[in-house]
């Protein structure tokens, strides 16, 4: 039986160094959990305020379609009532990580999805409406931010693809379990059938 | 007395004996690249899709301006960039590859990173004549001086009644006209120029467009004073920079990002 020698023994040792750097350096640094999860963090507070935004038009808009149809009191409540309930929703600082908080959130701003669509499909019989200057205004505000919604959603779907993937990867695994035990994987929008269709109405 | 190389068939050594040394790199080496390589292999997003390349201030790829119109609004764009550093780029398309001009209007934005990383100062002028789509797409820092609004304005009333005719080259360089005035803060007199649509027969009644004016001011204000400016936020791509080669005189992109912010019309 050959022993191992002392010159393989070395061998094997800084073979075994060069592996593992290797591997670290040509995986993930150490600060790469903490900067992805900053960046889906700001991903989803881009999301908020552009849901916010849609928010605050809300108003105007039910207001400048009340002074030409003010009889469909059935989809203007609707609207108004949606746009309650989503601005009125208490966010809590963990709602990424919150699977039942965000699953509210998402249902909350789909209903006022669904709320506006009904209102500008209402709208399409009211010609003076549709020649209003300040409503066009509106809605092409409405769409404007309903086009940055869907935008901040999918800058948000791949931060936290990236966040996620890193932690359930190897060596995020590894960082994890060593220096970020309290990162949790994040929430991630779930694809429903029509609730969260964005209104597109073109006249 | 040398020891035989044994020939290895797996990675697997047996622990007793000597392991031969090419065992040992072998897996430090398969290591490396098992666990290394596909962590920087590049985040494939979406399906690999071709963005023009940015030849310059104005990509005419589908050829709807004469070379004198091309350089007359080259010339304009150029003069915008030097008063007031936002990049305004014009870009016609033969094809949205099956995408809506609002997908691919920021991602094209953010792909040649136009405007400033600082400011994200950017603007695209996106003609698709073929799926009969244009669209102003503004950066995120941009979002208030050229608001919504504004940018609907000038697609309906500058844009889409040329465009209707047949008149390209016409409709762009009036966008364009109407977009630099908006960037360089006349706004408001774009707000007043503005015509409204003949949907209704007869003469206007001159005390409604008196009050539609007010109502129009009312929400710009309402927008100025309500609305958060952009350019806050993280989680942009950062796809900044210039990209492929720039015949028209070094422009490139200075690496800013969009948001999704501007407006489309059709004819």
């Amino acid at each position: 039986m050959l022993a191992i020698s002392q010159a393989p023994r070395r061998f094997v040792f800084r073979a075994a160094v060069i592996g593992l750097a290797a591997t670290l350096l040509a995986g993930c640094g150490i600060n790469t959990i903490p900067t992805l999860e900053e960046q889906a963090k700001g991903a989803w507070s881009q999301v908020e305020n552009q849901y916010q935004r849609r928010a605050d038009l809300v108003p105007n808009l039910v207001e400048t379609v009340k002074g030409s149809a003010a009889h469909e009191r059935e989809v203007l409540t609707d609207v108004v009532e949606a746009r309650a309930k989503a601005t009125q929703m208490q966010v809590p600082e963990d709602i990424t990580t919150n699977p039942k908080a965000f699953q509210e959130f998402q249902e909350a701003q789909g209903e006022l999805s669904s709320a506006l669509g009904r209102l500008l499909v209402v709208v399409e019989n009211y010609p003076d409406l549709k020649a209003n200057q300040g409503f066009l205004a509106l809605q092409s505000q409405l769409e404007g931010t309903e086009n940055r919604i869907a935008v901040a959603r999918r800058d948000y779907v791949e931060a936290v693809r990236a966040y996620n993937t890193e932690l359930r990867t190897i060596p995020g695994r590894w960082w994890r379990a060593i220096m970020y035990p309290d990162s949790e994987p994040m929430q991630n929008f779930s694809a429903k059938p029509g609730s969260d269709e964005a209104p597109k109405v073109s006249f | 007395m040398p020891h035989t190389d044994r020939q290895i068939e797996g990675k697997k050594g047996t622990g007793q004996a000597a392991t031969p040394r090419r065992l040992v790199v072998l897996i430090a080496v398969g290591l490396a690249v098992l666990i290394g390589l596909p962590a920087m292999l590049p985040t494939l997003s979406h399906a690999a899709r071709e963005f023009p390349a940015l030849t310059g201030r104005v990509v005419d790829d589908a050829d709807l301006l004469d070379p004198g119109q091309e350089s007359t609004l080259t010339a304009k764009l150029k003069a915008l960039e030097d008063e007031t550093s936002d990049q305004l780029v014009v870009v016609t398309l033969p094809s949205l590859q099956g995408e809506t001009i609002e997908d691919y209007g920021y991602q094209l934005g953010r792909h040649w990173g136009i405007g400033t990383k600082k400011l994200d100062n950017g603007v695209l002028l996106i003609v698709a004549p073929n799926e009969r789509k244009v669209r102003i797409e503004v950066g995120y820092g941009l979002e208030g001086k050229l608001t919504d609004i504004l940018s609907h304005l000038i697609v309906e009333n500058s844009i889409l009644p040329r465009f209707r005719n047949g008149d390209f080259p016409g409709g762009i360089q009036s966008g364009v006209d109407d977009i630099t005035l908006a960037l360089t803060g006349h706004g408001e007199e774009l707000q007043q120029r503005a015509v409204p649509p003949q949907y209704a027969d007869g003469d206007p009644d001159w005390i409604l467009v008196l009050i539609w004016v007010v109502i129009i001011i009312y929400v710009i204000y309402v927008f100025r004073y309500g609305a958060p400016v952009g350019g806050g936020g993280g989680g942009r791509s950062s796809w900044g920079g210039s990209s492929g080669g720039s015949s028209g005189g070094g422009f490139s992109g200075g690496g800013g990002s969009f948001g999704g912010g501007g407006s489309s019309g059709s004819w």
